[in-house]
Order: C-alpha cells, then structure tokens, then sequence
C-alpha cells in the first residue's frame, strides 16, 4: 500500500467566513458608536467598555477552565456581549456595575444554557436588564456635560420639546452607544452590505414601531415626533446589533420579519403605555424568547414541493 | 449577461483556469495493471464473463449487465485476465474487481455492429447504448439506457445536456465542449431520435462563455435544439436546480425528471452515446481533469478505463510537495483518497489534490444560528436544525423536516461559519432512513 492521506467526506472546501470573522466584524460596526460614547461622555466610558469586556471574556475563560470545556474565547462572541452591554450603560454606572452585569450576561444566560449558539436570550440585553432591576436609579440617571437631565424619550413624554439634529448626532443623554444615531447607522450600513445581518429583522422592527406609534401615541403621524421616537433611547442599538443576533433570532427568513414585527410592536407598547419612556431591551428579550415557537411556525416549504419559486 | 438560475446555492473559488487552456492528451496507462470494479453504476454489479487466465481484447466485453439496472463493463486494453479478486475503489472500499495484465498490443476486438442512425428502430438504439455500457459520466453513474427508457416517451418534452460543470476545478466538460462540440450536438441528436416530442436544451454556465458561442453556432440550423445560458453558481448542475433553471419545473425526491417530462445527460455521457451509436465504440475511456495546487503541472487526460489514478499524477508531473489531500472528483462532492492505488472508472471525473486540507484544519464549533446553511440549500431544506436531529437519530422529525430531500450538494458545510458537518450527518441520517425503508 502506498502512503495514506487525510479523508472527509465532501465537500473539502470551505468558505472564508468564520465565526470569529463574523464577531469581529461585529465589533468593527460598534467602533464609531463606541468611539462616540467615549468621545462625549469621556473617561467614565471608556472604563465601562474596557471593564465589561474583559470581564465577560474572563468569565467566558473561568467557566470553561472549572467546568473543563475547551476555551471558547477566541470565538470573539465574549467580546461583543461585553460590548454591547457597556454600550447599553449610562456613563454613571460604576465599574463593579459593568462586572456584575457581565457575570451575569457569560454565567447565567449563556454558559449555563451551554455556551455559545444556546442562549435563549440575548446576553447583554438580559445583563442590562438585571442591572436595571437591582440598580434602577443608577440605571436610569443620565446625565449630559456634567448635568444629570431627562432623556429626550422623557422629555417628549411630559410634552416637552426636543431638538432633532441633536438627537440625530448623539448631543443628548442616554447609554454610552444609544446616543449617535448617525453613528449607529454607519456601523449597521457596514453590517448590511458585508452581508453579516439580514435587513429584515431591522426593517420589520422600524417599519411595525413607526405604524404602532403613528396610531397609538397619541401625537397620530406627526414626522417630527416620530422621528424623536425613532433617533431617541437604544432603538436604533436594538434593532441594528441586537435583535440581529443570530443565536437568539429566528434561522427562517419569514421568521424573521415576524420577530422584527414582535419586536417592534412590543417597543411601542412599552413606551405608550408603560411607565418607563423606553422599551427596546425588554421587547427584544421578551421576543427572543417567542423565536423556537416562530421557527417551528414558519418552516419552508422545500423544493419540488412549492418552496423552488 | 443575466443567466437561469434556482433559489440558493454559493459562489466558490472556481479555480477552473488552472486546466482550463489545457489541451485534452492522451495517455495510455503506464502501470501493467488494469483493474475494473465489477460495481461502476448504480444498480446490480456486472458480472464477469472471462475467466482468470483468458486473453482479452480490448473494446471486449469482459463483465455483462445482471438485469436491466445495471450496465457491461469493456476492457480498454488487450491483455490477460490476471484475476478477479477485491480491489481498493475510489471510495475506499474493497470491491469485486477484474484485474487485466496490459500487454501493450492495443489489440482491438470488432465494435458493437451498427447501421446508420435513419435505418434503426428505438429500441436497436437504446440497446446499442445499453450495450455499451454508458451511465451517467457525470458521478452519479445511473445506466443511461434506464434513463431513455421512460414509460412515457411521447411525453419526454425536454432533453437536456448538462454542460453546467458547476462543480469547481473541473474542466474535463469544458474541453469536450471546445474540441469536440459537433460530437455532443450529434449525440444529443442521437437521443432527440429516441423522443420526436422533445426539445434539445444545451445548457452552459455564463462563465464559459465561448462554449455558448461554440454551441450557439453549431445549432443554428437544429430547430429543436436550443443553447440555454445559465448563471454560475453552484450547483447549477445537479439535476433538479438544472431541470428547473432551464424548464420552469420543479421536481422533488419521489419523482424522476421524466415524471416533469425532462431527460438529463452530462456531456461525456453524450458524446458517449455518439460514439457507441455512430460509431459501434463500447465506453472504455473518458476525460479526467488532474487539477489542484499540489499538482505540478494540471491539465485534461483522455484515460482508458481501469488505469490507476497514480499513472495520471505521473503524467501530470507529481505532486509539487506532499499534499495535504487528495480528491476523486471535484472539491465539492468529490471522494478523499487515503491511497492512490485505485483505478479510474466511468464516472472519474477528476483528481484533485490540495497542499491544504480545510477540513481538518478548521475543527467544527457551535451553531450559532445564523442562517447562511439557510439561504445556500438549493433544495430549501433548514441544513442546521437537520444536522442536530441526524445527531438524535430522530427519524420522525428527519422526515417531517423534508430531510429525504436534501442532494448533498455540500452548499450547508461549505458556507458554515462555524464548520460543522452539515452535509456529512445529513447524508448519513438520510441514507440509513433509505437504507431501512428499502429492507421494508
């Protein structure tokens, strides 16, 4: 016999995207909202960043070296859920917030649900969410130059007036990355033309929140006030880099325009009617936890039976 | 330019200038060996008529069809039969092979007897094909004469030649449609005598765009053949994706392409058909592409049947270092070689070798739900939630997931950012679901 080589079966070729390609692409399209973050709220911000990726990349690292589980951490997907949820902060927060936060994002939501592609829902969103239960006045004090305010979403709420341009470049409190939506937008043209999000999600997200708005909030289809609500709190955050991600959004597409309605119309639900003037984190967990049952409902029709069409 | 096309699909390297300007040459086999499994098609295994010892022909019949599913096999050389024992195939399996002693005469034993094409009945033609011993050159190798045996014919709409090549690499097509493009439109001819309702569809892919200019003027003055563009993607060859890129019509696991009124023939198995029924030759060669980044100097071989694919690594000049992988077939539904010391059969189409291998470079993680498999299933099938239930061996939801359906065409573990084995556990699952259904 001659010598021997490696076999597989087929196909022995394999494309150039890989997970952690997808990831750091990802955390390329959170710079300029990051860098914004950084540049308006200063010092403050740049710890949080610093502060939850590490420490979501150290629990990510703990959990598997006890558990005995091969490191995953060169996935780079710690690293967006570190960031997303420093972005989701206000710059008050303190850093022992940031590391609980994570702890509680890489332990609880996603290593013990198995680690990466298992999380039910999205990891930073249920972090800022805990934060928000056990800290809300931390949680919900913005301040601006120094000065604690409202948030534009509060203001417009008790009818107050608001500049939009502001809100369109980020000169406003809110969450270290919410506040750009100029810089959102750059990031996420950047995720859709690498083809690394589907535009649907977004767009179903957008589209439903605008219709629900128009005819429940109470101001019918004033463009000013809708584009308030639009530009204001962590919408564009959420429905660009959050409700994309893939592990907790559905695999079909159909079951993605479902999702992004979901989560559109549950967004505006929150800010109508509930007593918080922002939304976006719950509706996007609570509609991540409806994705097996919207998967299981739009299953394709395969080909040579109506799905070749 | 605009082609036909199916939902899905990916778009690889193609890696086709590589073989592409190479002239097809010939070689005679360089080993003294030549060895023919007796299972080369699907089907019932010939069985041999020659015993250990007998001196043959070549271009004689040395192994018969057992049924009407199953095909002969011919001899290329002259020789002596050295024994009939269990040989290594390209698959990696040990299987009933006839060994044969070269003995360099080429001595040739009198062709299949034909008259022209005019002056014989279907069923002479048919048999003349059956005869000869064509399946589908393609890779999948069902007997051709099965395929132009429907049970209507009259309702047989569209004939169509597969000259795709969508699979990456390869060229071996791509050549025959350069060099000898009046031998496929003649053969396809041929089969378009066999069903008077039908059309001939050429159908080539938008990047070989001087075989559509070829074909194009070849058909000028052949009403009922057509030359049909199509766009490059992969898999554009595999025979639903083509049946409905050029036709419209859709067909699934339980039907054959004749149940849509549609014949497929790849184009070695057309000019096959040319020279069997023109010519009275059986199928005793075919057209190899020897292609890869390991290969020294990659080009198209016109081989015998029977020679040991290490002769075609000789002839194109080695390895330029030890590959890391080794490939009967293209990279994307190709075999992987752990020994080269197999021989060449009728649905060889390639030897592709790689300094790298992908596969185990890149160990397989989680799914991350992304949806890439998704979009890339020509068959629309959900690759990942398939691959999981393959892991439970859930027949149920397998088959309720249309998992049957899926023609493992790798697009699912090609894409795969993660590098899971998609198409691997599917094609297991499926084929132990058919396995059991057939012993039902």
């Amino acid at each position: 016999m001659s010598e021997s080589y490696n076999v597989s079966a087929s196909p022995h070729v394999r494309s150039a995207v890989s997970t952690s390609k997808i990831m750091f692409f990802v955390t390329v399209s959170l710079l300029p909202a990051c860098g914004y973050g950084i540049y308006q709220f200063g010092f403050n911000a740049a710890l949080l960043v610093a502060v939850c990726i590490a420490s979501c990349v150290i629990f990510e690292l703990l959990f598997e070296l006890i558990i005995k589980k091969r490191p995953t951490i060169s996935d780079l997907s710690a690293v967006v859920t570190g960031l997303l949820l420093a972005l989701n902060l206000p710059c008050d927060a303190t850093w022992w917030m940031g590391i609980i936060g994570s702890a509680f994002a890489i332990i609880v939501v996603k290593m013990l649900f198995g680690g990466l592609g298992q999380n039910f829902m999205n990891p930073a969103l249920a972090g800022r969410c805990f934060l928000m239960i056990c800290f809300t006045a931390r949680m919900t004090s913005f301040s601006f130059d120094g000065v604690t305010c409202a948030t534009p979403l509060y203001t417009i709420r008790e009818g107050g007036y608001v500049q939009l341009t502001d809100m369109f470049l980020g000169r406003i409190p809110g969450t270290i990355g919410e506040v750009s939506t100029l810089a959102l937008l750059i990031g996420a043209a950047f995720l859709i033309i690498t083809g690394v999000i589907d535009f649907r999600i977004p767009c179903a997200y957008l589209v439903s929140f605008v219709i629900f708005m128009g005819l429940f909030a109470g101001h019918g289809w004033d463009i000013t006030y809708l584009a308030a609500q639009l530009c204001g709190g962590g919408l564009m955050l959420g429905a660009f880099f959050m409700a994309t991600d893939y592990v907790t959004s559905p695999i079909t597409r159909t079951g993605r325009i479902i999702f992004g309605i979901c989560c559109g119309l549950l967004t505006g639900l929150f800010r109508v009617f509930s007593s918080s003037a922002e939304g976006v984190s719950y509706a996007i967990i609570i509609s991540n936890l409806l994705v097996p049952l919207i998967e299981r409902m739009t299953l394709p029709k395969c080909f040579g039976k109506g799905g070749e069409i | 330019m605009s082609g036909l096309t199916f939902k899905g699909g990916i778009h690889t390297y193609e890696g086709k200038e590589l073989t592409k300007d190479k002239k097809i040459t010939d070689l005679q086999p360089v080993s003294p060996e030549l060895v023919y499994p007796l299972s080369q098609h699907i089907g019932a295994p010939a069985v041999p008529v020659v015993n250990v010892g007998d001196r043959v022909l070549r271009a004689q019949m040395i192994a018969d069809a057992n049924g009407f599913v199953s095909s002969p096999i011919y001899s290329a050389v002259s020789g002596t039969v050295k024994a009939i024992e269990n040989r290594r195939n390209v698959q990696g399996v040990m299987t009933m092979s006839i060994v044969i002693e070269n003995d360099e005469l080429y001595e040739e034993a009198p062709g299949i007897p034909v008259r022209p094409i005019n002056e014989m009945t279907k069923e002479e033609v048919i048999e003349i094909i059956r005869r000869a011993g064509i399946i589908g050159m393609g890779g999948a190798g069902f007997p051709t004469h099965v395929k132009l045996s429907p049970k209507n014919p009259g309702k047989i709409h569209f004939v169509i030649a597969n000259c795709a090549e969508c699979e990456p690499y390869l060229t071996s097509d791509y050549r025959r449609m350069i060099e000898e493009p009046e031998k496929l439109v003649a053969g396809l001819k041929i089969i378009l005598c066999l069903f008077e309702h039908a059309k001939g569809i050429l159908a080539v892919e938008d990047n070989k765009p001087d075989c559509i200019r070829i074909l194009k003027d070849l058909c000028i003055d052949e009403p009922r053949i057509s030359v049909k563009v199509l766009k490059t993607k992969y898999p554009q060859g595999s025979e639903r994706q083509l049946i409905y890129a050029t036709t419209g019509r859709a067909i699934n696991s339980s039907m054959l392409p004749a149940d849509a009124g549609c014949i497929v023939n790849n184009v070695d198995t057309i000019v096959a058909i040319y020279h069997a029924v023109i010519e009275g030759r059986p199928l005793m060669e075919r057209i190899v592409t020897v292609t890869g980044d390991a290969v020294r100097y990659p080009q198209n071989f016109r081989v015998y049947t029977g020679t040991n694919y290490n002769d075609l690594i000789e002839a194109a000049g080695g390895f330029k270092s030890p590959p890391g992988k080794i490939i009967s077939g293209g990279p994307m539904m190709g075999f992987a070689l752990f020994d080269t010391n197999v021989p060449v059969t009728k649905s060889s189409s390639a030897v592709t070798a790689f300094l790298k291998d992908p596969v185990s470079e890149n160990p397989p993680g989680a799914c991350i739900n992304c949806g890439r498999c998704v979009e890339a299933c020509p068959s629309r099938l959900l690759p990942s939630k398939l691959a999981d239930i393959a892991e439970h061996y859930d027949e149920d939801r397998f088959t309720k997931m249309n998992g049957l359906e899926c023609v493992e065409c790798g697009c699912c573990s090609y894409i795969c950012p993660a590098r899971r084995h998609l198409t691997q556990e599917i094609k297991m699952m499926r084929q132990s679901v058919l396995a059991k259904r057939k012993k039902k």
